[in-house]
């Protein structure tokens, strides 16, 4: 069953071209990973998916338009982290993960048993019940990130947008962030899209993957078709390597001899 | 099992008790404190004598009775209202732009209301306008063009067109506003006192006709203010996030700045440029309860009032029987009780 299904999707800032003839589709309950390198038009297509941005062309999220749906009923569908969260200051965590229900209340009304049993089971799924008083201004990297995914899992949306997750996080953080994702992408059959930096976890966590390159998608398929050296080298450099490591997939750039050779 | 889990901030009772106590006792006190002694009876049959079918019919002595009928009570109604009003102006201003320093002046409604009060006072008693006084007019026609302007420049911006671009806008066309009103005021030199008074504040214009003026304006934007407090809190982690969490940020905050200008401009239009009251109740809430607006809203709707019948006590009492402008007031004893909360507090401000 297909999720969400991007056809001839362009996006125009500033009269400025930043996405071409993007097309592609994502199975329910995979996970796609979007690759490229910086200024590729990544964070654009997902803000086209999932937030607010305007596009020519198609996006549609479980059959509907994306842009003909309303602001409440896409945030029904699809929820959103963006690449550099805002934490307000003096806000507690509980409140921050229970911004994800506001989909769900009307203007006038406070939230009720059931967004309250959601805040929990999202806290608890995440691991971090035990600072749900705390101020979401004094967190961790790590922990800020377990606040955002708690947030989009208590949004309960079937398909989830990613920008960069675990950017900031350091090798043992980001993994853990990463296996967090993965079970609840399987526990809870969520579709997950990510732009990811992180070539390595991209190739060992994502089932298919999009690599994007000046605004198109230029290689779109199955992680162990995408991850080959002649495709990522055109994109990135020409040093890197594609290698196997116990099974899996390992991308390393290496540094140029000609630049060794000076040392 | 649930108790003591932690939950969603919630609005204590004793935070809205209090805070009602505590504008009621100041609203009391202001009704005992003037030029003539009046006991609390008096006070009480006054107004006991004028609730239909239950009230009593044994109103003071004439003179009595106007003193707190006529003079006391709808100057502290008025000031009630125009304190409500401004701090929950302040509270939704700083809301919608996350911006601490955001005050109910920001976009150019105070720069708006000077102008336009400047002009009424300078040119406008030349011409005969029988019993009606052109100066609440102007000031907020002034308010609502200032702003109207900042939001049709900020508009005009074409790219990256943010809440930040929005303020930039305010201050140019506060400044600009700003320059044409002391130009006026310069050259008009014998209206100056007048309309540097206005400028400042002031309650003593204060009748129950100003009161029935003003209070259909903070009612309403009070109101819709309180509405979207929840909404607030959601604009707080920004745009992006916010339109992915299910609101549409630009309306929303084109909505509750039309509400908060509006009630802002009404209250200007009697009460003159009262300063600083917007932003030192909603940052004094925020220091001493929570950051949520759920409970910024509607306390420093109880909280701005009372604060602003306290400082008009000292305004009228203090130099008695001249009056200290109110504005002069609200930063003398605003600013050192608010450096004092921030002292105290976790120095969480934004």
């Amino acid at each position: 069953m297909t999720a969400v299904t991007v056809e001839n999707v362009g996006v125009e800032i500033d009269r400025t071209s930043i996405l071409r003839e993007v097309s592609m589709t994502v199975d329910a309950g995979s996970w796609i990973g979007i690759i490229g390198p910086n200024g590729a038009g990544k964070s654009t297509l997902l803000r086209a998916i999932a937030a607010d941005l305007a596009y020519e062309g198609s996006i549609r999220v479980a059959g509907d338009e994306r842009a003909s749906l309303d602001a409440r009923s896409k945030a029904r569908v699809i929820a959103y982290v963006p690449q550099r969260p805002m934490y307000p200051a003096g806000m507690t965590v509980f409140d921050f993960v229970l911004l994800g229900r506001t989909p769900y209340m009307g203007t006038l009304a406070s939230e009720r048993a059931e967004d309250i049993a959601s805040v929990w089971d999202a806290l608890s799924a995440l691991g971090i019940a035990d600072f749900a008083s705390r101020d979401v201004g004094s967190l961790s990297g790590g922990e800020t990130q377990r606040v955002s995914l708690a947030r989009v899992v208590a949004q309960g949306t079937a398909v989830l947008v990613l920008d960069e997750a675990t950017a900031s996080l350091d090798v043992a953080a980001q993994h853990e962030v990463l296996e967090l994702i993965d079970s609840m992408r399987r526990t809870r059959s969520i579709t997950v899209i990510s732009a990811i930096h992180d070539l390595t976890a991209a190739a060992q966590f994502c089932d298919t993957a999009a690599l994007m390159d000046a605004g198109r998608i230029v290689a779109l398929g199955a992680v162990s078709e995408v991850f080959t050296e002649p495709i990522l080298r055109a994109v990135f450099e020409p040093t890197l390597r594609v290698m196997q490591i116990d099974g899996m997939t390992v991308v390393v750039s290496l540094r140029s001899k000609g630049a060794l050779d000076g040392k | 099992m649930n108790a003591g889990r932690p939950t969603a901030t919630k609005v204590h009772w004793w935070w809205i008790g209090g805070a009602l106590a505590l504008t009621m006792f100041v609203a009391l006190g202001a009704s005992l404190m003037g030029a003539v002694d009046i006991a609390p009876a008096e006070i009480f049959r006054s107004v006991w004598s004028r609730i239909p079918v239950i009230g009593g019919d044994n109103p003071p002595d004439a003179r009595t009775d106007a003193i707190v009928w006529e003079i006391r009570l709808p100057r502290i109604v008025l000031g009630l209202l125009v304190g409500s009003m401004l701090s929950v102006a302040g509270a939704a201003y700083q809301g919608v732009f996350r911006n601490p320093l955001a005050d109910p002046y920001l976009l150019g409604a105070g720069a708006g209301a000077g102008l336009g009060a400047t002009i009424a006072i300078v040119y406008l008693p030349e011409i005969g306008w029988g019993m009606f006084d052109p100066l609440p007019l102007a000031a907020f026609v002034g308010a609502m063009v200032g702003v109207g302007l900042a939001y049709l420049l900020g508009y005009t911006v074409r790219s990256g067109r943010t809440s930040v671009t929005l303020i930039l806008a305010g201050v140019a066309v506060a400044a600009f506003l700003t320059a044409v009103q002391t130009f006026i005021q310069q050259r008009e030199s014998d209206t100056l006192r007048e309309v540097y008074g206005w400028i400042l504040g002031s309650l003593n214009t204060a009748g129950w006709s100003e009161v029935t003026l003003v209070a259909p304006y903070v009612a309403v934007c009070g109101g819709a203010i309180f509405v979207y407090r929840r909404l607030l809190d959601v604009l707080a982690v920004g745009d992006t996030e916010a339109a992915a969490l299910g609101v549409k940020p630009q309306s929303l905050r084109l909505l509750i700045v039309v509400f908060a200008t509006l009630g802002t401009a009404a209250v200007v239009a009697v009460s003159g440029l009262i300063g600083f009251v917007g932003i030192i109740i909603p940052h004094t809430v925020r220091l001493l309860t929570t950051s949520s607006y759920r409970a910024i809203v509607p306390l420093s709707f109880i909280l701005g009032g009372g604060f602003l019948v306290f400082a008009d006590i000292i305004a009228r009492t203090a130099q008695a029987p001249a009056e200290i402008p109110i504005g002069v007031v609200t930063a003398l004893i605003g600013a050192p009780f608010f450096a004092v909360v921030l002292r105290k507090s976790k120095g969480i401000v934004s």
